[in-house]
């Protein structure tokens, strides 16, 4: 049994709910010990780094801090966040790369009775654990229900394969790693172009239509190849992607409908685990549609009816091509 | 390191832009490597929507006009996603430079627009009295502040997250928040003494 010392981050218990449900659904399988660091908190997203520079960074590192300490037989931290992997990488990375910096952070820490030597921990994000220490010959000797059928768009998104401080992946801009593993699962895996574009991060509340526009591409391009669902392996890229796509698709008179998983929740269904134990029915974009093309059913809410926009009697609407035309 | 400044021994704040800049950078900025082949701005997805393209604004800080410097929006619509980074031939943390000039421009307070700054303070915030983040307390805040008319867009979004758990209406509070308090309030001093 592999073991490692685990960083949910905050949106593991909310947003990212059904990420986290599947990721404990899978342990067992994928025979990983994840060992939660004790009283972690916030990594301070891509918020701090623009308000002052020590605090952001004493901040993230006293996660680091609380990880050595119960460092236990290993010293590898695993983030399920891209941007929780990345603020951790990133100030190990840069406390060793200037002294000033970590001589600073250090000094913070000590008011809490706390330090970190840069070095000390090797931080990996989830998917580098699954393909790189258990690997894909192993996780497709669990599969019991291929996934044949599902065409799936992989979304890496951003803060995984770039910058990339330990060159881990394969390539910063069409890495390879989640098109292995979902074709390990059985899936047909489109060549997505955009996989590792932005999902326009924080720009949902600070620049919408900034936001709007690049969640656009990526629907745009995933319809354009005809995919059932996009897979995500972030909390950021599925919130923006799903949340989103209603307020997307009002911006931009689309209609696009495409259901945005965790690859934790695929990996789940192939291991022929329960959907409600993976946090299926928690997307906003129904997956229910796409997934019932292979045969399993996953939980959803019963459709609320809602209430008519726009009168039948009134002017005719330009509508989108392959919408379909209401009629009363 | 750079600029002929500390040999000279001038104090003109704007002669020193380059190097402060690069002083308050986390890593090692290389902004001075900065060629201004322009394969950042030709790698941005939001350029378009920018003041200045990186390249130009590199220029701007060069150059010492730190007024237009932290005034430009562009530090705050850049989206961090680190496609000019691996694409820079010099190395450039372009990245980083843009956290360092968001937070110059708040100190300076030259950039007009408050909407993106508040956001990061409302963030910064709630983890500051926390020690984790507290989206609904975050989205509420910003949203009566900055985009009351994107309310009712939103609503069917925001009932979604909650009907299926996906926010919590309360927020949650790690156990050493006088620990990590601590730890912030000297990192605070020591961000003023570099």
């Amino acid at each position: 049994m592999n073991k490692y010392l685990f960083y949910p981050g905050c949106s593991m218990d909310t947003s990212a709910r059904a990420y986290n449900e599947s990721l404990m659904a899978i342990r067992d399988v994928l025979e990983i010990d994840l060992a939660e660091i004790n009283d972690w908190n916030c990594c301070g997203a891509t918020e701090y780094l623009g308000i002052n520079l020590i605090p952001a960074y004493a901040l993230i590192a006293r996660n680091l801090a609380l990880a050595t300490k119960q460092a236990n037989g290993t010293r590898t931290v695993v983030a399920s966040c891209s941007a929780c992997y990345l603020n951790l990488a990133k100030a190990d990375h840069y406390m060793g790369e200037r002294e000033a910096l970590n001589v600073h952070v250090n000094d913070a820490l000590a008011a809490g009775g706390l330090s970190y030597k840069p070095g000390s921990l090797e931080i990996r994000h989830l998917l580098d654990v699954i393909i790189n220490d258990i690997g894909l010959d192993f996780v497709r000797s669990k599969v019991v229900k291929p996934l044949k059928g599902l065409r799936v768009a992989p979304y890496l998104g951003c803060m995984v394969p770039r910058p990339d401080y330990k060159k881990r992946w394969s390539d910063h801009e069409h890495p390879n790693e989640l098109d292995r593993l979902l074709k390990a699962l059985g899936a047909e895996v489109i060549d997505f172009p955009l996989k590792t574009h932005c999902c326009g991060g924080h720009m949902t509340q600070i620049s919408p239509s900034t936001a709007f526009e690049l969640i656009r591409r990526l629907l745009q391009s995933a319809d354009q190849y005809r995919a059932d669902v996009m897979v995500t392996v972030c909390p950021m890229c599925q919130m923006n992607l799903d949340a989103y796509q209603r307020e997307t698709n009002q911006h931009f008179h689309t209609n696009y409908q495409i259901p945005i998983l965790f690859f934790t929740q695929l990996m789940g269904v192939a291991f022929g685990k329960e959907p409600k134990e993976l946090g299926f029915g928690r997307e906003l974009v129904k997956a229910n549609q796409a997934m019932s093309r292979i045969g399993v059913e996953t939980p959803t809410e019963e459709p609320k009816v809602q209430p008519r926009r726009k009168k039948p009697t009134g002017l005719p609407m330009p509508t989108m091509p392959g919408e379909a035309v209401e009629e009363e | 390191m750079t600029t002929l400044a500390r040999k000279f021994n001038d104090t003109d704040p704007n002669v020193r832009f380059l190097e402060e800049v690069s002083e308050r950078t986390a890593g090692v900025s290389r902004l001075e490597m900065c060629i201004q082949c322009g394969t950042c701005g030709g790698s941005c997805p939001s350029a378009a929507d920018m003041d200045h393209t990186p390249r130009m604004l590199f220029a701007l800080i060069r150059a010492g006009m730190r007024e237009e410097a932290l005034s430009s929006n562009t530090p705050w619509i850049c989206v961090s996603c680190y496609h000019c980074v691996v694409r820079c031939p010099q190395d450039v943390h372009i990245a980083d430079v843009m956290y360092t000039l968001k937070s110059m421009a708040i100190q300076a307070k030259l950039y007009k627009d408050s909407t993106a700054p508040d956001f990061s303070q409302t963030f910064v915030d709630m983890v500051e009295t926390y020690g984790r983040s507290y989206e609904f307390g975050l989205a509420t805040r910003h949203y009566l502040k900055h985009f009351p008319l994107r309310m009712p867009s939103m609503a069917p979004m925001g009932l979604g997250m909650l009907s299926k758990k996906r926010m919590d209406i309360t927020p949650k509070r790690i156990e050493g928040i006088e620990q990590l308090k601590a730890i912030l309030a000297r990192a605070k001093q020591l961000e003023v003494v570099s």
